[in-house]
């Protein structure tokens, strides 16, 4: 062993791993900047077809402009020149007002820091339900659905599948452990595949439960009713998350945890004959501890990206929905807004994971920011 | 170098049922689209897909036929009467008369859809003047009115207003069949039902075709949509078109991943840590709104789409894993070996390296083709479909929009979800059984 390595007090040490870990998170934290940075470019590139959805922006001004002149009557007995004139006017005041009369290239540098800065804007067509345009306020209010809804189904699997993992490790190889492991490939079919027979058995053949939406219509007044109400239709969505997902997530910690539970230090607490659930609390949970984490944020990132159909099929009123209907719209706005938030969630996301990480991993906490 | 390997990989696969499972639903896939391609020509699928004319002897939103036989009932099928209908001639100072009867028997026991006449006059200078006249089997004769006839005439007799008021407020289509008993469920008059079409022609040679057409509630194994399209064209098209995505999306990621992977652990230092991070930008990127966008501002078309998913996979997170995995393997003293008899650093990545993890990589492979093709029809439901191609994803967009479901055309929701259910079952049964046989960490369970 080399000096180096030596182990050093307690005081110092403790010392030594803030450090490390306050580097390693700087670190960190500059790099997904960077990354959220470029794929924000990246997606205003996109949204804006490299500056095409100008061009057709600008048609829609010039026609729009000549027949609000056209339709008010005040201006009916202007002379045809004067007409033009006073158009043109006012085109130019509205590409002055977007700004199109800059290259792409220069506007594009400046939504991409006004959208790294969270001023996403206004909305071109689209408003919130309570009749704001900014960017902002339609996707804010749309958060809590896609929150509501992809939250709990996450999690609802999450704890259900490690939950009955662990108890199927311990039963390797009875019925229910190859019922399990046969149900697995049920899984290649997403969410929203469940959704469609979901919504066919409970709302159409036997009509228990709403097809779509979130609250009934006319929403309840008070505020247990409400909830009520949001239940009912949150348990359809719901019911298609869990059963897509939950036999292969089952399937793979189960393996996960076989593997795990077949390392020479789980035998041999074995061997000393410790109690069951001591040794997997402390024998298969602890070590094991950090890939459950990582994979419970990485499921965590792949519920931002997958919600859109989902919503659309359930008529589910949150983010995934509001961002098809904006791309629908060629409102560039909504639809950069949503990415940015998107992307920021993923960050944040992965962000968290690395700090777990390190916490978790003590490799990460003695050597810093060096990988 | 490693036959062995694969020759005791395929005699442990074939311990397990669920592979073999996967394979046969797998093989007949693939099979239903090799006779799909033959059967009907792509240009010939695309061009009656599209709608319209090759489609007017269908009946509208009808069930499959299979459906209604489990069921017992036995539901109209379309019928087509008139052709080689006898003519009757008698001819008068400028002209002809003729009659012509279109005779069929009814004996379903539900009723026909729709009515529709196809009249046709070619060739006449003055058009023609046709009276028509229907006898049910009890001798009751009501008459259709009088039509003039154009080159090519369509008589909707189910959209004849008047019609249904003489016939007690009864749609033309049920009343005409129906027993004269006025009851509230209208019940069949099996038997003999004729259609006399009592013409005026101005001409001397020229005649007239009619085309009677009681479309049926059910039609051939998978029935038709509101367009009158035979679902079945859409389903059998269906099955190349995924497959053909969902491996080529599967192939075009997976092997793209692998070599960049390969290439960073190779050369290490600046090219690695570039992948790297381009692997952390790409996932953050947001694939399925990426390509709802490309889809709705740029094109629809699949191959643009697979081409974006295939650009968007390339630096996906299984870099990461395909790194844990080639690390250790870059230390092997065979690489080593190779570099010291001299192997170009191409060589070494593509003949040394990657075929170590192949094996590793098959399972993974296999289980994600259903993923691209779920993802293809995850698009088409959307709206996002490829504008001209049947697929799957497009069926069930068509059944999404028409309500379907509301409306209980269950087979049109089914029918393509059954499809897509068996490709993802097929190939994850197969992938997982994979994984069980070529993944080591698995094997010693």
């Amino acid at each position: 062993m080399s000096d180096s390595q030596r182990i050093p007090p307690p005081r110092r040490a403790l010392w030594r791993d803030l450090r490390h870990l306050l580097a390693y998170t700087v670190k960190r934290l500059l790099a997904l900047l960077l990354t959220v940075l470029v794929s924000v470019y990246l997606t205003i590139v996109i949204a804006n077809m490299g500056g095409r959805v100008d061009e057709l922006r600008l048609v829609q001004i010039r026609s729009e402009a000549a027949e609000a002149v056209r339709a008010d009557p005040a201006f009916l007995d202007m002379p045809g020149e004067e007409r033009h004139a006073l158009i043109e006017r006012r085109v130019s005041l509205e590409v002055e007002r977007l700004r199109l009369d800059q290259p792409f290239l220069l506007r594009s540098v400046d939504y991409l820091q006004r959208a790294m800065r969270l001023e996403l804007g206004r909305a071109e067509q689209m408003h919130s339900d309570r009749g704001s345009r900014e960017v902002y306020d339609i996707i804010v209010e749309r958060l809590p659905a896609t929150l509501l809804l992809f939250g709990s189904a996450n999690l609802l699997v999450f704890f259900t599948s490690v939950f009955v993992a662990l108890t199927l490790s311990r039963r390797y190889g009875s019925a229910l452990d190859r019922g399990v492991i046969a149900l697995a490939p049920t899984s290649a079919a997403p969410g929203w595949f469940y959704g469609i027979f979901l919504i066919l058995v409970f709302a159409f053949v036997i009509p228990l439960l709403p097809a779509g939406g979130m609250v009934a219509a006319p929403p309840p007044e008070g505020r247990w009713e409400y909830a009520a109400s949001v239940l009912r239709h949150m348990l359809l969505p719901l019911a298609a998350m869990f059963l897509s997902s939950i036999f292969v997530s089952i399937y793979s910690w189960r393996t996960f945890f076989l593997i795990h539970s077949s390392e020479d230090y789980v035998e041999m607490a074995r061997a000393k004959g410790l109690p069951s659930h001591l040794i997997e609390r402390r024998y298969i949970l602890r070590p094991t501890l950090s890939p459950i984490v990582t994979s419970f944020l990485l499921m965590l990132i792949g519920l931002w990206s997958g919600a859109i159909i989902l919503e659309q099929v359930f008529n589910w009123p949150g983010l995934g929905s509001l961002l098809f209907r904006a791309i629908g719209h060629r409102d560039t706005p909504v639809i950069i807004g949503a990415v940015v938030i998107f992307a920021y969630l993923l960050a944040a996301t992965v962000f968290l994971l690395d700090i777990l990480y390190a916490l978790l991993d003590p490799r990460v906490r003695l050597e810093g920011g060096r990988r | 170098m490693n036959g062995g390997r694969w020759r005791d990989g395929w005699r442990e696969l074939r311990r397990y049922p669920s592979a073999l499972v996967g394979m046969v639903i797998i093989a007949a896939l693939v099979g239903l689209s090799l006779y799909t391609v033959v059967a009907i020509p792509y240009p010939e699928a695309l061009d009656k897909w599209r709608g319209g004319e090759p489609w007017r002897l269908h009946p509208v939103n009808a069930g499959p036929a299979w459906a209604d036989r489990l069921s017992g009932g036995r539901q109209a099928r379309t019928l087509i009467v008139g052709r080689g209908a006898e003519v009757e001639e008698a001819p008068f100072a400028g002209g002809r008369r003729l009659r012509m009867a279109l005779a069929f028997d009814y004996d379903f026991d539900g009723f026909p859809s729709e009515i529709n006449l196809f009249l046709r006059a070619e060739g006449h200078e003055q058009r023609p003047f046709a009276r028509l006249l229907w006898q049910a089997p009890d001798g009751r004769e009501i008459s259709l009115g009088g039509h003039r006839i154009g080159r090519e005439d369509r008589v909707s007799i189910s959209q004849d207003r008047a019609l249904e008021r003489r016939l007690g407020g009864r749609v033309p289509h049920i009343g005409l069949l129906a027993e004269p008993d006025g009851e509230a469920m209208p019940r069949v008059q099996k038997g003999r039902h004729v259609l006399l079409l009592d013409a005026v022609v101005f001409d001397d040679r020229a005649g007239i075709d009619a085309e009677l057409v009681l479309y049926g509630r059910v039609h051939g194994i998978a029935g038709t949509d509101h367009q009158r399209r035979d679902l079945r064209l859409a389903l059998l098209w269906g099955t190349p078109v995924a497959l053909a995505f969902g491996l080529l999306a599967a192939v075009g990621t997976t092997v793209t991943t692998l070599v960049i992977a390969a290439v960073g652990v190779w050369y290490r230092g600046w090219i690695d840590a570039v992948i790297q991070r381009l692997t952390e930008v790409n996932m953050i990127l947001p694939v399925l709104p990426i390509l709802v966008m490309v889809g709705t501002l740029y094109s629809t078309s699949i191959w643009l789409m697979l081409g974006v998913v295939v650009v968007l996979g390339i630096f996906s997170a299984s870099i990461k894993m395909y790194r844990a995995m080639l690390l250790p393997i870059r230390e092997a003293p065979y690489i080593e070996a190779a570099q010291a008899y001299g192997a170009s650093n191409l060589r070494i990545v593509m003949r040394y390296m990657i075929p170590r993890i192949l094996p590793v990589l098959i399972p993974t492979f296999v289980t994600l083709i259903p993923t691209f093709v779920f993802l293809e029809a995850s698009l088409a439901v959307l709206g996002l479909g490829d504008p001209v191609l049947p697929t799957w994803g497009k069926v069930l967009n068509d059944a999404q929009s028409q309500s379907a479901l509301y409306n209980g055309y269950y087979y049109w929701v089914v029918s393509p979800a059954v499809l897509l259910m068996l490709t993802g079952l097929g190939f994850a049964m197969l992938g997982f059984a994979l994984d069980r046989v070529f993944n080591p960490r698995l094997r010693s369970l």
